[in-house]
């Protein structure tokens, strides 16, 4: 497991991580969520030593980060960039020797991970021929070559068309199945939603919630649900207590009125509202509502 | 979750993680291969032998075909004219040695002077006989050379012109380093490489991939040299030149050493190959400097001495002076030992402005700013 501990750093006056902490866990994908400039970047260079940290502290299994253990990291940076007049294949297996492998076990993953990312026939190309797509996935099968024991990549869907998103989001679930912790960023929220099983929020340098997707999703999220009756639902509107968003003849969306959710006074809110449309005909469906990630990223921050 | 920590630590095999020399021949390696993969590097290299060979040969080819010789006997000018040579008659020995001296001619032939001549004449040269005048002239005469020496005056200055240029190609090669790194910052790719290795290997692995290849590129020409002068008919030059041309190696490659982590440098502090030009002035400057000063100060003997201890243009004027036959056996060694010295000490500064400047995107960075950003 990857432990962050108040790590903290400034460029100038510009303080762009105040005592972060998070950890990603083994086989789990870890989303790590803000918006530009919120110190996504600047965390992932840390993890992996290219930046310093003014005060805190990475951890590895409980050991301190050091360069042999970093040898068994996969880092793809957020600005891509492999040597342009290089054969891809060629390329990708240096990149294993590079993290320690043999040049023959490189060789063999290098094949492997080509012709998993669907590009093997474009193996003895240079690198500079290849579309930005393609860069793209070579890119990835660079930072993945060497089995990392972790792996993390910063915006690793950013300029990928749809398949290569499938391609790849595969490739990277597989690692994780493997054992190995993923953490990687990304401003798309839907492709988080449905890629991650942990968060790590952050947000001008702090971080705002972090841990199991669902679980956060539960916290910040608006509660709401969706019921569908037999005739008009419009009578919702007069119940006390609970707003309704929407509503469209037997299909309303309902949320509390209060901060405080459904769960209020003696008898749950949801649980009245559920009989008393049950009382009135026939209910279709009663269903919550999950709230979409973008929902409580904004409420996060 | 420990055991599925374990086995991915097994799968991956590779626990230890390299150390400093094998991350430093792997860049050395990549550097190496990448230069390999470039014509123009092989089209470079042909040119030079081609040219070695072409300076040695041509002008027997060409202008050697016909020996010139002035003669003042009739019955020797008819001898001779059977033979490849291009005969003047002169009235007396004065006209003819006059000759010699003016480099109208390669050689005389007049009457023997000595009283030792089996042939009664002898040979008149400036250096040294044309050696197929000397075949045809049956039992060998006596000579008289006009300016002896070890070393002649035209093969002195192209010995220095020789030693000098290829020291500017070599050191100008230190480009490639440049590039080298500027290519990395350029397409980012540094930011893997510095999360994967110590930047020193990083650098150490540039400086040893491009010094191998300024060495493997040495031999062929230290190879070629002699049977370029070879072919040529030299054999006398290169008597001479053989023992310069062994201490010309090492200095040739200390001098390429002095000046690799400093194009590292040049390249490290800028993020774009068009912004190139601003920083290896400098290093440029170092390079021409000591060219145009051994070039231009070559008969001065003390400003040669001087110059063959700074470090910068030691590679050049030492072994000149040593071909010359100026210096003493002990110099070269002292020189060598400067040399090493400054480059240790170039190299320590040059790795810290590098590990400082190398992460830095986005403009130039400045010498000052990169050396105290390496404590990042």
């Amino acid at each position: 497991m990857l432990k962050v501990n108040g790590v903290s750093r400034s460029f100038g006056d510009h303080r762009v991580l105040d005592s972060v902490s998070f950890d990603v866990k083994p086989g789990r994908m870890t989303g790590f969520l803000g918006a530009n400039g919120a110190g996504k970047t600047t965390a992932m260079r840390i993890i992996l030593g290219v930046l310093k940290a003014d005060a805190g502290s990475v951890t590895w299994n409980g050991e301190p980060v050091t360069q042999a253990v970093r040898q068994r990291f996969g880092y793809m940076p957020e600005e891509r960039g492999l040597y342009p007049k290089m054969k891809v294949a060629e390329q990708i297996q240096w990149f294993g020797r590079l993290h320690g492998m043999s040049a023959a076990k490189a060789a063999a993953n290098t094949e492997r991970l080509l012709e998993e990312l669907d590009l093997h026939t474009r193996a003895n190309d240079k690198l500079e021929a290849l579309s930005l797509g393609n860069q793209q996935r070579a890119q990835i099968a660079a930072s993945l070559v060497h089995d990392p024991a972790l792996l993390i990549l910063d915006e690793p869907f950013s300029g990928l068309d749809p398949i290569a998103v499938d391609t790849v989001l595969r490739v990277l679930r597989r690692r994780a199945a493997e054992g190995a912790p993923v953490l990687f960023s990304s401003h798309q929220l839907s492709v988080v939603e449905q890629l991650c099983d942990d968060l790590v929020i952050i947000s001008g340098g702090d971080i705002k919630a972090s841990g199991e997707r669902d679980e956060i999703k539960e916290r910040y999220g608006t509660p709401r649900y969706e019921i569908v009756v037999g005739s008009d639902a419009g009578w919702l509107r007069d119940v006390p207590g609970i707003k309704v968003t929407s509503v469209d003849g037997p299909r309303a969306v309902i949320e509390p009125a209060s901060a405080d959710g459904f769960r209020t006074g003696g008898q749950a809110l949801d649980q009245r509202i559920l009989q008393e449309a049950m009382r009135r005909g026939e209910v279709r469906a009663f269903t919550p509502v999950v709230p979409s990630l973008n929902e409580i990223f904004k409420e996060a921050i | 979750m420990t055991s599925v920590e374990e086995r991915t630590s097994v799968d991956s095999g590779n626990a230890g993680g390299l150390t400093f020399m094998q991350a430093t021949w792997l860049v050395a390696e990549r550097e190496i291969k990448a230069f390999l993969q470039m014509k123009g590097f092989w089209i470079g290299l042909a040119t030079i032998v081609i040219g070695l060979f072409a300076a040695s040969i041509l002008p027997n080819v060409l202008g050697g075909g016909d020996t010139k010789v002035a003669v003042t006997s009739a019955e020797v000018a008819q001898t001779l004219e059977a033979g490849p040579f291009d005969v003047e008659r002169t009235d007396d020995a004065a006209g003819a040695e006059e000759l010699v001296r003016s480099e109208e001619v390669e050689a005389a032939v007049v009457p023997d002077t000595t009283g030792q001549s089996p042939t009664g004449v002898e040979v008149v040269a400036l250096e040294n006989p044309p050696s197929d005048l000397m075949a045809s002239l049956g039992a060998p005469p006596p000579v008289n050379l006009l300016d002896p020496g070890d070393v002649g005056e035209g093969e002195k200055q192209l010995v220095i012109m020789v030693f000098a240029l290829v020291f500017m190609m070599f050191a100008m090669g230190g480009t490639a380093i440049a590039q080298s790194a500027v290519t990395e910052k350029q397409t980012r790719v540094v930011e893997i490489l510095v999360s994967t290795l110590p930047v020193k290997s990083l650098l150490a692995g540039k400086i040893v991939g491009h010094a191998l290849l300024t060495i493997g590129q040495v031999v062929v020409l230290a190879i070629a040299a002699p049977i370029a002068l070879q072919a040529g008919g030299n054999e006398e030059l290169l008597q001479i030149i053989l023992p310069a041309l062994g201490w010309y190696v090492p200095f040739l490659i200390l001098g390429f050493l002095l000046l690799s982590s400093m194009w590292a440098v040049a390249g490290s502090l800028v993020s774009r190959q068009e912004d190139l030009g601003s920083t290896m002035g400098l290093v440029m400057m170092l390079v021409f400097g000591p060219y145009m000063a051994v070039i231009l100060l070559s008969d001065n003997e003390t400003a040669m001495s001087v110059l063959s201890y700074v470090p910068f243009s030691a590679a050049i004027a030492m072994p000149v002076r040593l071909f010359i036959g100026d210096a003493q056996l002990w110099e070269p060694f002292l020189s060598l030992g400067l040399m090493v010295v400054m480059i240790v000490l170039i190299t320590a500064a040059a790795t810290r402005i590098y590990a400082g400047s190398v992460l830095q995107t986005g403009g130039k960075v400045k010498l000052s700013r990169a050396w105290s950003a390496a404590s990042d």
